[in-house]
């Protein structure tokens, strides 16, 4: 059992989402960062998909009232268990008694905590992840309060001393400004003027305070089309870049509504939507243009790293046990 | 006009949509993007089958296929695949038109150049059809709109629309099946549930499904 001592409702319960319900309009979800939550339960012992907390907002603490094991991963914070101090991307573990304290971020924005045996909450559609736009999923549809006790699926976790940690190449880096995101055109990219499709790749762009776990607005350079354009209602996938007619896109991510009828004019591709996640407000956005076969070996390079990653710790520290 | 060739675009690493209107919605192009939603379930790779309106998103493994391969086989099932209406379930709703949980409707009958008593009437005497399911858990897609009854989204969406107002966004109607932010305008208000994460079927109404309000009470 765990009891959330600091939070902000923008934290909430998050496994890695439950796809395949689009159609019903219901939004994969899950977390932004789904590598990062992918190794925070990789270094548990957990199956990729157990359920944990993501920490947009700062600080969380929480206490541990059995003695657990915990890996924190996603944005570069420093993190307290106990007296003790620890680098994030890193397994420890915690004694009933002590607190877990995640500090605000030096780089990055999303932080995961992974729990050995994961957080033991009913599936809804297939996941616990937290779809707060709908309220269901997670602890009661809703984002962490204070006072919040999660019971743990019981699991042993044996930790080498001083703990696990994970370095992932291509992961360095994550302040990086702008950062670079790749894209495909998407329907209506032709639609937009040359000047916007050259402003849309050629200028910078800055994360509103407008964003969420739904989409991020940005601003920059405004986007015209052509001409108006009147669009029937279509699903849209995290990463779509929509423009509405204020000519300021919109970045549609985890929780984004299924369908949406703005122009779109380009999808920022899956392996890049981490980079999304650990961008702050206020960060600044270049988009990359890419091609379709570059994007399949981003896929490719991303599965092979999580791979890679899953084999490395198994020599370390054995086999995953699922549930 | 359905079996014209449709457009197929790129969304994202791991999508294609698939755009078959050809200008304003057509029920017979969405019943071919029902069927084809079905088949392309069926495909080697592919993970979801979103239809929208009158366009049809299909979610794919890069990794176990690519763009290119789906894409033709879409354009193959758009083409071969017979336009089938579904036997969809009639639903009969309740509405409760006008008053604080209609606050649209004077506004509503005066755009369309009639009284509320008529414009009411005309929205209770169609039968809708289930285009589509989307943007939110069971948010239902109408269309049967009767075309008098039109009226464009608002300019700036609100910012929350509660659960069970009966809406018109331009040609569609529809209902919250949830409280949210929507830019369609509110003329009613019914009591049915259309989502219910406790209900053996979370989601009340499916495509192809047909609708029928019922006027079950009117504040002018």
């Amino acid at each position: 059992m765990i009891e959330i001592l600091t939070t902000g409702l923008p934290n909430t319960v998050q496994d890695l989402g439950r796809p395949g319900h689009l159609a019903l309009g219901i939004s994969h979800g899950g977390a932004m960062d789904k590598e990062a939550l992918t190794i925070a339960n990789l270094l548990t012992g957990n199956d990729a998909s157990a359920a944990g907390i993501e920490v947009a907002l700062y600080p969380f603490r929480l206490r541990a009232h059995t003695d657990i094991a915990v890996a924190i991963t996603g944005a570069d914070c420093p993190v307290t268990a106990g007296d003790r101090r620890y680098p994030s991307w890193w397994a420890i573990p915690l004694r009933a008694g002590e607190t877990l304290v995640l500090d605000a971020p030096r780089a990055g924005a999303r932080s995961y905590v992974a729990f050995a045996g994961g957080l033991d909450l009913p599936r809804v559609m297939g996941s616990r992840a937290t779809d707060v736009k709908s309220g269901f999923g997670g602890l009661s549809g809703r984002g962490l309060s204070r006072g919040d006790r999660l019971s743990l699926n019981a699991r042993e976790c044996a930790l080498p001393a001083g703990g696990l940690g994970a370095a992932i190449d291509g992961r360095r880096g994550t302040g990086a400004s702008p950062i670079e995101v790749r894209v495909l055109p998407a329907a209506e990219f032709q639609a937009f003027t040359p000047e916007a499709r050259a402003a849309f790749t050629d200028s910078e762009w800055s994360i509103t305070n407008d964003a969420n776990r739904m989409g991020y607005r940005l601003s920059g350079r405004p986007l015209s089309l052509v001409s108006p354009l009147e669009l029937l209602s279509h699903g849209i996938v995290p990463g779509t870049v929509q423009v509405p007619p204020s000519g300021q896109p919109i970045i549609q991510l985890a929780d984004a509504n299924t369908c949406g009828g703005y122009p779109k004019i380009a999808t920022v591709i899956e392996p890049d939507l981490w980079r999304l996640a650990q961008a702050p407000v206020g960060a600044r956005l270049r988009f990359l243009p890419v091609s379709a076969e570059e994007a399949t070996e981003a896929v490719r390079t991303a599965r092979r790293r999580l791979d890679a990653f899953a084999a490395a710790r198994e020599r370390k520290a054995g086999p995953l046990q699922s549930e | 006009m359905a079996e014209a060739t449709p457009r197929i675009s790129l969304a994202g690493s791991g999508a294609l949509l698939l755009d078959g209107a050809q200008g304003s919605f057509d029920d017979a192009t969405q019943e071919l993007v029902w069927a084809v939603a079905t088949a392309a379930l069926a495909l080697e790779g592919v993970r979801e089958a979103v239809p929208g309106m009158n366009n049809l998103l299909v979610l794919f493994d890069p990794l176990a296929t690519d763009a290119q391969t789906i894409g033709d086989r879409l354009k193959a099932l758009w083409s071969g695949t017979s336009a089938r209406a579904v036997a969809g379930t009639l639903h009969t709703i309740p509405v409760h038109y006008g008053g604080s949980r209609g606050e649209d409707l004077p506004g509503w009958a005066a755009h369309c150049g009639m009284g509320a008593e008529e414009a009411v009437q005309r929205h209770a005497a169609a039968t809708y059809t289930v285009a589509a399911v989307g943007a939110m858990p069971g948010f239902p897609y109408l269309s049967g709109l009767d075309p008098r009854l039109a009226w464009p989204r608002r300019s700036s969406p609100r910012f929350k629309v509660a659960e069970g107002a009966v809406i018109i966004g331009g040609a569609q109607a529809g209902i919250m099946p949830m409280t949210a932010p929507s830019g369609w305008h509110i003329i009613g208000h019914t009591d049915v549930r259309l989502f219910d994460m406790e209900a053996r079927s979370p989601v009340l109404l499916r495509p192809g499904d047909k609708i029928r309000f019922e006027v079950a009470g009117m504040d002018g």
